[in-house]
């Protein structure tokens, strides 16, 4: 078995009083897809935002590769190699796109701060050259020059992934990919997140609805309801759970 | 924005550097052709360049920048009374200590973002530019002034047994076509440094910051160190043409820290276009040289120039177009701001763009629409209760029992 | 302690004012979600107002006295306000109390210099960027400031106090306090409350409110919410003006007193926490105390210069340490 990347241990979260997760445990382990599904309201959302720091947890502690994650800021979280996708995509729309992405291969490259007065942000030069590679790899390489910000909210989508790939993260939280799309959209995005899977073997965290995304790609599942835990195990175990049938399943009826 | 390669940049960097040169002949037939205009356009041109590495770059809008023009002037004023006549001690001590109020400042007004910042910076001029008329008089002189003597001391020129009257340049007087053509490479250095910035990826991050602030988070980026340096590098700016200013006219005063000093470099840089690279510029010319000539108007001179006005019409046209002239030039200035802000938001260069069909980099969103991320990573909402055309993810909830009443 | 009780009282006048300011701005702040510049232009024109009402009573014409002659037997002329002529010791009255008539001129001058502004400026720049409020208010007021400078001139104008309130109230042996600043500070505390009155009692006050809270749905609701925030922009040039209007006796008004309140009125609105009123209102206050304090003479000598730099100093600390200001609510510049 692989050794765990991310780890969760015993997590609470009250907002206002109110249990948004009680006892989470969670193991990620390197090179894995990990699901997490649950019906609205199960704590997914706080759950991923713990996960990457940006909700300090009440109680528990989460680790990153070994490192405390609370407290620190987002940039350091990515400079430690997590990287994140948004639901609502979170790109540099006033940058065109192979500026978006050289950004993100700049940042991975320099760290968080680096005073590049003197040189030349060039697109022909060796970072141009792999971003517009990276994009045309995903299918953008016909708008390397457009602006960020009026592409298609799924070319946004599929921008921030190759963002978010071209930093060489450890760890890629995807939320909610699929959220909105169209049945043959959502194949292409399935078969994309495979390819990667393929060739990086990178560690994935997604949350999502959809159930025919989970079971096509999830290694594990991991079910939240009402913030705790209710089931954890490969997709074939969770399928058959009564309880997940019960909390979940039941009311979506896949 | 589409590539823009070296060569071109050198080009561009040349056509400017020809333009200074044969600034004299080419503003003649404007009537602007004197050596006194054309070194402010040059020293406010460098002092706009410098806001616009801020303002045009990260969106940070600055209400305070005045009093780094201030402080470099003072600076300058004492380099020339204990240092040396010489012009190259004068500015280095303008822009190091400019430099070192804008690190002071920077450090904790960018803190803050959207209008806070700006209200943060302008609380820090008021507070420099009251404590030059109080507390620092032994180094301001107050509102007399501070200006060069002849009894000053000089150490260094007195040690190399050197005399000048006026401040010089390796023995060369700061004043007329001479003052012009060393303001004029000085701007022209500014251009080239200002442009090096615009395509470094220095230059790119800060674009960033300004397009969404969150992300650079999720990218890895500490935007505030960058933040921090380019607000430091446009005090520097302004430093330096603190240092020109005193150096053309050895006499610094405080009225030049004032607020409404810091709304012109302000409306300088929109004119022309923040966030391109010659706007700012071309906006210094435009208000500097409207104010020359405005400035210089008076009823006599309207009147003769509308002596083809029947009697009867011209008296009160006089009258009311002498509003506009004279003292009533500030009249005016605010007049084009408004208007500037109204109909070109994006400046001349903007006009000019849309006039040649070039695309252009859109306008961002400036102020106010990227939230901060703070020390602990919380997202700082830096939300105005209505502002209900945002994207609404930051909503308020009507949390209070208020029941609205249908009228 | 003599001392002590004079500069609270000192500063309590000069916060009045700050506090009457910092409500308009708040109003529209909060509303609107304008950040407006030019609202200390709004506060020196309604300073106008009493000037030009005072010009216009005291307006001299030559009249010829029957009843008395000159050494060398022609009747005297002599010069009258024709106020004065016309009305007798009404006319007296009227010029004596310039500055409190200059009320009843002021409420429907800036009532309508507000609702021009706001429906012929403001309202097309709700949904630009606060950069662009920020310099076309800027602009506005620079503008507004010189047109005031054409027609009244770049010098101070001094107004005078009612006869009855020009004198000082002796506290004790050490103490006088002009009565003009009671008078002042009772105008500002009634005007609050007439403003915190109209929002809490009236259903008008109430959308406004809720409006504040949260637009959209008030918006939802099918309430006209633009109509009253035009009313309201133009209620906040009002408190400005009226704070303007009383000021005149205290600070001879020149064009660009507006443009010194207002740095000072954000500073005053940013600590005590944008968009809430009471908030505007109780820094307003403690800062006209703390700046009152920071010009006593002993503590000038301990820290010099802290006069002038005491508020901004304060602006700088609570924006570091509580952003939302005194008041502010949660959420308001803070996660």
């Amino acid at each position: 078995m692989n050794p765990t990347l991310l780890h969760i241990d015993n997590v609470h979260k009250t907002f206002a009083g109110l249990h948004a997760l009680s006892d989470v445990n969670l193991d990620i382990r390197e090179g894995e897809t990990h699901a997490i599904i649950g019906p609205n309201g199960a704590g997914k959302s706080t759950l991923l935002n713990v996960c990457v720091g940006v909700i300090a947890p009440t109680k528990g502690k989460v680790l990153f590769d070994g490192q405390q994650l609370t407290g620190r800021r987002p940039f350091e979280i990515n400079q430690l190699g997590v990287a994140r996708v948004f639901q609502t995509p979170e790109i540099f729309g006033d940058l065109t796109v192979i500026e978006n992405v050289m950004m993100a291969m700049l940042s991975h490259r320099d760290g968080a701060f680096r005073l590049r007065l003197l040189s030349r942000f060039d697109e022909r030069g060796q970072v141009g050259r792999r971003a517009a590679k990276a994009l045309a790899d995903l299918g953008l390489g016909d708008h390397l020059h457009h602006l960020a910000g009026a592409l298609s909210r799924g070319d946004k989508r599929r921008l921030e992934l190759v963002m978010s790939l071209a930093q060489d993260p450890k760890m890629l939280l995807l939320d909610e990919p699929t959220a909105g799309m169209a049945r043959a959209d959502t194949n292409t995005t399935i078969d994309i997140l495979r390819d990667i899977k393929r060739k990086t073997g990178i560690t994935i965290v997604i949350i999502e609805h959809d159930m025919h995304v989970v079971f096509s790609l999830a290694d594990r599942i991991t079910v939240l309801a009402g913030g705790r835990v209710i089931a954890q195990g490969v997709p074939e175990e969770i399928k058959g759970n009564p309880k997940v049938i019960e909390a979940y399943l039941g009311e979506e009826q896949v | 924005m589409k590539h823009i390669s070296k060569t071109a940049d050198f080009i561009l960097l040349g056509c400017f550097a020809l333009a200074v040169a044969l600034g004299p002949f080419i503003f003649a037939p404007i009537g602007a052709g004197y050596p006194d205009l054309l070194q402010k356009f040059a020293i406010y041109g460098i002092f706009a360049i410098g806001f616009n590495i801020l303002f045009g770059l990260t969106g940070y809008l600055s209400f305070g920048h005045a009093a780094f023009l201030g402080v470099g002037s003072y600076a300058a004023v004492w380099s020339f009374k204990l240092v040396s006549m010489e012009l190259l001690p004068a500015i280095g001590l303008s822009v190091l200590l400019a430099g070192l109020l804008a690190l002071a400042i920077g450090f904790v007004s960018l803190r803050r973002s959207g209008i806070y910042f700006s209200i943060l910076t302008l609380a820090f001029a008021q507070m420099c530019y009251n404590m030059a008329y109080s507390v620092l008089t032994p180094i301001t002189n107050g509102e007399t002034g501070l200006r060069v003597l002849r009894t000053d001391p000089r150490y260094l020129d007195s040690a190399l047994g050197y005399s000048a009257k006026m401040p010089t340049l390796f023995g060369l007087e700061i004043t007329g076509w001479t003052g012009y053509y060393i303001c004029g490479v000085v701007l022209i250095a500014a251009f080239g440094l200002s442009n090096a910035i615009f395509r470094s990826p220095f230059g790119m991050t800060l674009r960033a910051i300004k397009s969404n602030q969150n992300r650079m988070g999720y990218t890895g980026f500490n935007s505030r160190p960058y933040l921090l340096s380019a607000f430091v590098m446009s005090g520097m700016f302004a430093g330096l043409a603190g240092a020109l200013l005193a150096a053309t006219d050895p006499l610094a005063g405080a009225e030049r820290m004032q607020w409404t000093a810091s709304g012109e470099v302000v409306l300088m840089t929109i004119l022309g276009g923040a966030g391109t690279l010659l706007g700012p510029v071309i906006g210094t010319g435009i208000i500097k040289y409207f104010e020359n000539i405005f400035s210089a108007y008076n009823e006599t001179m309207l009147s003769a120039m509308f002596s083809f006005v029947p009697d009867g019409v011209r008296e009160p046209l006089v009258k009311f177009m002498s509003l506009f002239v004279g003292d009533g030039w500030q009249l005016t200035l605010g007049l084009i701001f408004m208007a500037v802000v109204i109909f070109l938001p994006g400046g001349v260069m903007e006009g000019v763009m849309r006039l040649f069909r070039v695309k252009h980099t859109p306008r961002v969103r400036s102020l106010g629409d990227s939230p901060q991320r703070d020390m602990l990573g919380e997202s700082i909402i830096e939300e105005m209760p209505s502002d209900y055309d945002s994207s609404g993810a930051h909503k308020h909830p009507a949390k209070n029992n208020v029941t609205p009443v249908a009228p | 302690m003599d001392a002590f009780i004079l500069q609270i009282l000192n500063g309590l006048d000069k916060g009045g004012a700050y506090a009457l300011i910092a409500l308009g701005l708040t109003l529209a702040f909060g509303t609107l979600g304008v950040v407006n510049f030019a609202h200390g232009a709004l506060f020196m024109l309604g300073a106008f107002c009493a000037v030009t009402l005072n010009k216009l009573l005291t307006y001299e014409i030559v009249r010829i006295d029957p009843t008395r002659t000159t050494p060398w037997g022609s009747p005297l002329e002599v010069k009258t306000p024709y106020v004065q002529a016309m009305l007798g010791d009404w006319g007296k009255f009227l010029i004596d109390y310039s500055v409190p008539v200059s009320i009843l001129l002021a409420i429907p001058v800036m009532l309508l210099i507000g609702l021009v502004l706001e429906r012929g400026l403001i309202r097309f720049f709700y949904k630009r960027p606060h950069a662009d409020q920020i310099l076309v208010t800027f602009g506005l007021a620079i503008v507004l400031q010189e047109i005031v400078k054409q027609i009244f001139g770049a010098n101070p104008i001094p107004q005078v106090a009612p006869h009855i309130v020009s004198g000082s109230l002796a506290l004790t042996d050490t103490i006088v306090y002009p009565y003009w600043r009671i008078v002042y500070l009772a105008f500002s505390v009634v005007v609050i409350a007439a403003v915190f009155a109209f929002l809490q009692l009236t259903t008008f006050g109430m959308v406004v409110r809720a409006g504040m809270q949260d637009r959209e749905t008030v918006g939802l609701l099918g309430i006209n919410i633009e109509r009253r925030f035009t009313i309201v922009f133009g209620l906040a040039a009002v408190v400005a003006g009226l704070a303007g209007v009383m000021y005149t006796p205290i600070l001879p008004p020149d064009y660009h007193m507006g443009m010194d309140f207002l740095v000072l009125s954000f500073v005053v609105v940013v600590v005590g926490g944008m968009g809430s009123l009471p908030g505007a209102v109780l820094a307003g206050f403690l800062l006209g105390i703390v700046q009152s304090f920071a010009s006593m003479n002993e503590v000038k000598a301990l820290l010099p210069g802290i006069d002038q730099i005491i508020i901004y100093l304060i602006a700088v600390i609570i924006l570091l340490v509580r952003p939302r200001g005194l008041l502010g609510r949660k959420g308001v510049m803070e996660s």
